[in-house]
């Protein structure tokens, strides 16, 4: 039986409190440490603030470019190629997975390109797709696009195939078809695989992006980074470094808040 | 009176690479309405594969399967399946999870909605319409899976060791509500089940299956001296330990 309020349980509540607030005080510790340490640093020309940069010039760096506006378009760049190549990762991966699903003949021929293209560093493929497509968001999207989709339809068919087969022969006993498996058993079996499929591609959709400007953009916080770097404007480039960090942070964040409303649902 | 069901010479074999296995030998049966057949044997021997036969999901390699005088592909739609397990889809609610058969067949009418509702109200499941399958108890899950089953109005019910995943309380009781409720209804059941005991107190006719390739080696008619027979009474009836001990030794005379 579960009592509320009986003083041990209250001590034990408190107890439990006091360490959250403890370890939230230490995290908030370690960062304002590590700030400090880095501004004292520099200050005092124990690193060179050139090259290191420093939270205060990065502060600067940064409320300049909101006064300008410029950290809003670079940021929006960013932001706006990684959501479209999740997307379409996202949607043409799962799409293909299930038409891989349906077709098991396809699925076999398939195999072992998809096991090749899965080994191979997609990275490798960006040069050839920039001079394919060019120096422009298309092309970055593309190269984003091909780190992520592999995986998303090898996780996914792999989620499709692990179903269990009673369930599946179930929908066959009340007279269905594989279209009815697919929708009432496949597809909503799988939610949970599908979503944290969504959150390894968030992060490889980043990864593409990014490396998609660092080669290849005129705009965006990767293209701030390369710049940045090629004419020591070390400013920008931690700058950047500290929003991509914020960025993913918060699209992962996203995610795990859908996760939460879809297991609350379904599981 | 003509047999509802009608199983003729039905022969079954499936090929791998290591050769051809076969399966079902011979296996002639005929079943009228309203009758509560149990086909025990040895595990591995078959039994699933008999019922996935009768009900349409796999062609026999030789013979037929006659149901209401037609061939069974063309009226897969009157057999009922009940699985070993209830695969009651934990992403649907029970009232929606019930409605699956329904919803695949593409027959989700006024009337047999009304059925359901019938259906469990009158089998204790009206209040849990809304609950998700991991909050009801076993026994609840597999009359669940009955009615979903039952939903499709279908003539002959097949169950596939639909207790074996219970314990042994649950199993008993949920045995005896679903034997009641087929009675009820007035369907025509076959229970596939290694549980001897089960196999006889729920039966009419117990069908012993041999070794694989099985062929039916005997079937004993289950007469037993009590009015109101439930599968829970027919337990303590006098000549239960009989049949019991009959069954046993026919199973034991090939199990080695």
């Amino acid at each position: 039986m579960i009592t509320k309020s009986s003083e041990k349980q209250a001590a034990f509540i408190k107890n439990h409190k006091k360490q959250r607030m403890m370890i939230t005080l230490l995290r908030l510790l370690v960062l304002i440490l590590f700030i400090a340490l880095w501004e004292g640093a520099s200050n005092y020309q124990l690193i060179d603030a050139f090259i290191f940069s420093s939270p205060s010039r990065i502060l600067q760096t940064l409320s300049e470019m909101v006064i300008n506006g410029s950290i809003f378009y670079h940021t929006g760049i960013t932001l706006f190629e990684i959501l479209v190549s999740f997307s379409l990762g996202t949607f043409l991966g799962v799409l293909i997975a299930i038409l891989l699903w349906w077709n098991h003949q396809v699925s076999k021929i398939l195999e072992p390109y998809l096991v090749v293209l899965n080994s191979l560093p997609k990275t490798a493929l960006a040069p050839i797709l920039i001079v394919w497509l060019g120096h422009n968001i298309k092309s970055i999207i593309i190269i984003a696009l091909t780190v992520s989709i592999v995986v998303t339809i090898l996780n996914t068919l792999n989620g499709f195939h692990s179903v269990d087969k009673d369930k599946i022969k179930l929908i066959y006993t009340f007279g269905g078809s594989k279209m009815d498996v697919l929708r009432k058993v496949v597809i909503p079996a799988n939610y949970a695989n599908i979503i944290s499929t969504m959150k390894v591609n968030i992060g490889l959709s980043l990864i593409g992006v990014i490396i998609g400007e660092l080669l290849a953009a005129r705009a965006g916080l990767g293209y701030l980074i390369i710049y940045g770097s090629q004419v020591f404007k070390m400013d920008w480039v931690m700058m950047s470094l500290i929003l991509l960090a914020l960025l993913a942070t918060g699209l992962y964040q996203g995610i795990v808040y859908l996760e939460k409303k879809v297991s609350r649902y379904n599981m | 009176m003509s047999p509802l069901l009608d199983i003729k010479e039905v022969y079954y074999s499936y090929h791998s690479l290591e050769g051809e296995t076969e399966t079902l030998k011979k296996i002639s049966l005929s079943i009228h309405k309203g009758e509560f057949i149990s086909i025990v044997g040895p595990s591995g021997c078959g039994k699933t594969t008999l019922l996935s036969i009768i009900s349409g999901l796999l062609k026999p390699s030789k013979g037929e399967v006659v149901i209401n005088k037609s061939l069974i592909h063309d009226t897969a739609h009157c057999v009922g399946y009940m699985l070993q397990k209830d695969h009651l889809f934990e992403w649907r609610s029970v009232y929606s999870n019930v409605l699956l058969g329904l919803e695949v067949a593409r027959q989700k009418t006024r009337e047999n909605l009304d059925y359901i509702e019938t259906l469990l109200h009158n089998y204790g499941l009206q209040d849990f319409k809304h609950f998700k399958p991991s909050q009801l108890s076993g026994g609840m899950r597999q009359r669940a899976a009955l009615i979903r089953t039952l939903a499709l109005k279908p003539e002959i019910l097949l169950l596939d060791e639909p207790f074996s995943a219970l314990d042994y309380q649950t199993r008993l009781s949920t045995a005896d509500d679903i034997g009641k409720i087929l009675k009820k209804e007035g369907k025509t059941a076959i229970l596939v089940t290694h549980d001897i005991p089960e196999a006889v107190s729920m039966a009419d006719r117990v069908i012993v299956l041999g070794q694989r390739p099985a062929e039916i080696v005997k079937i004993f008619t289950i007469d037993l001296s009590l009015r109101n027979r439930t599968p829970l009474a027919s337990r303590s009836a006098p000549e239960f330990g009989q049949y019991f001990n009959a069954i046993w030794k026919e199973m034991a005379s090939y199990d080695h």
